[in-house]
């Protein structure tokens, strides 16, 4: 479920095909993956699991698989 | 009324500038979070918004400590999961010549009176824009932009508003979220009284109007620029200051 979630929060903020989202997937190495895009999934993220990201986790965020990472230590299980 | 049912969050708000800002709010309906760091004197003021009618919490945190703030809206998302306005109050003066000046002091002083305007902002523009609107009103002041002596901390201080204000309404236009700075003038507060006798008199003399302006007539302009009044005004610097000259 979670994982459902994280991918279409990814695929719907980059404007990107839900199979592009894989662990591997690396902020800035896809030209849709910027800052402003970033801010954007950033949003989408705490809306869909009801958190709210520190400011240290967000500039953290530098991958899928990064992602899954903090967002468990929100108590969001994949 | 001026700001019905609009969440409004106000930095240092238990006193001076602060205070007249959140009873103006709340009296053109705002739902006030009053925020001070001394929980007493902030739930006085609550309860003083509430009792007169108004919609008011608290919102205690040190906006000059990144982690106070970020524990302060995490609270305040239990409360409330949208921000209208934020207006940026909180602010100290300690005046001294360059020679004077001590690290501590121009720490204090930018601490509290401009990295507190950007760990503010960082949370709340983040709120503001998953609802693409919003309004943050940062207090600067007539020494950011003019400049005076024995006032290089200070100015320094509040010219630096003036850049984040001016930054962040081009970076956050996008999100319908404006940034607009007011440039309050000398003002009748504990601040403004705890100059010398004989340089507030100075301060007096220099004021076109030859009066000192009152914190309600920084509220006034504080809720036009947190009302749909002022819906296309952005990353303007508005003096209110009785044409003082400095």
């Amino acid at each position: 479920m979670s994982q459902a979630t994280l991918i279409k929060c990814f695929a719907e903020s980059l404007g990107i095909p839900a199979e592009q989202v894989t662990d591997e997937l690396q902020y800035n190495t896809i030209p849709q993956w910027d800052s402003v895009a970033h801010m954007t999934l950033i949003a989408a993220l705490e809306d869909a699991f009801e958190i709210m990201l520190d400011t240290d986790d967000i500039i953290d965020m530098s991958s899928v698989a990064k992602a899954k990472e903090i967002l468990a230590r929100y108590e969001v299980s994949f | 009324m001026l700001l019905q049912n609009k969440v409004c969050i106000v930095t240092g708000a238990t006193r001076g500038i602060g205070l007249a800002i959140a009873r103006f709010f709340a009296a053109q309906g705002a739902w006030v979070f009053v925020n001070g760091r001394d929980s007493q004197r902030v739930n006085d003021v609550v309860a003083e918004l509430q009792s007169a009618g108004g919609r008011a919490d608290a919102f205690v945190c040190d906006v000059a400590d990144p982690n106070s703030v970020k524990l302060a809206y995490k609270e305040f998302l239990t409360k409330s999961k949208t921000i209208d306005v934020l207006v940026n109050n909180a602010g100290i003066l300690d005046d001294a010549l360059i020679g004077m000046v001590t690290p501590a002091q121009i720490e204090r002083t930018f601490s509290i009176n401009t990295y507190a305007v950007l760990y503010m902002s960082q949370y709340a523009a983040r709120i503001m824009a998953k609802a693409k609107s919003g309004s943050i009103i940062n207090l600067t002041s007539i020494i950011g932009t003019n400049g005076n002596s024995g006032q290089a901390v200070y100015g320094g201080s509040k010219a630096a508003v003036i850049g984040i204000t001016k930054s962040l309404a081009k970076e956050l236009a996008a999100s319908h979220i404006r940034v607009n700075a007011i440039a309050p003038g000398f003002i009748d507060t504990d601040m403004a009284r705890s100059i010398p006798p004989a340089v507030f008199d100075t301060r007096v003399a220099s004021v076109a109007m030859k009066r000192i302006g009152t914190p309600e007539e920084i509220a006034g302009v504080a809720a036009f620029l947190g009302s749909d009044l002022s819906a296309y005004v952005t990353g303007q610097i508005i003096g209110v200051d009785g044409g003082m000259l400095i």
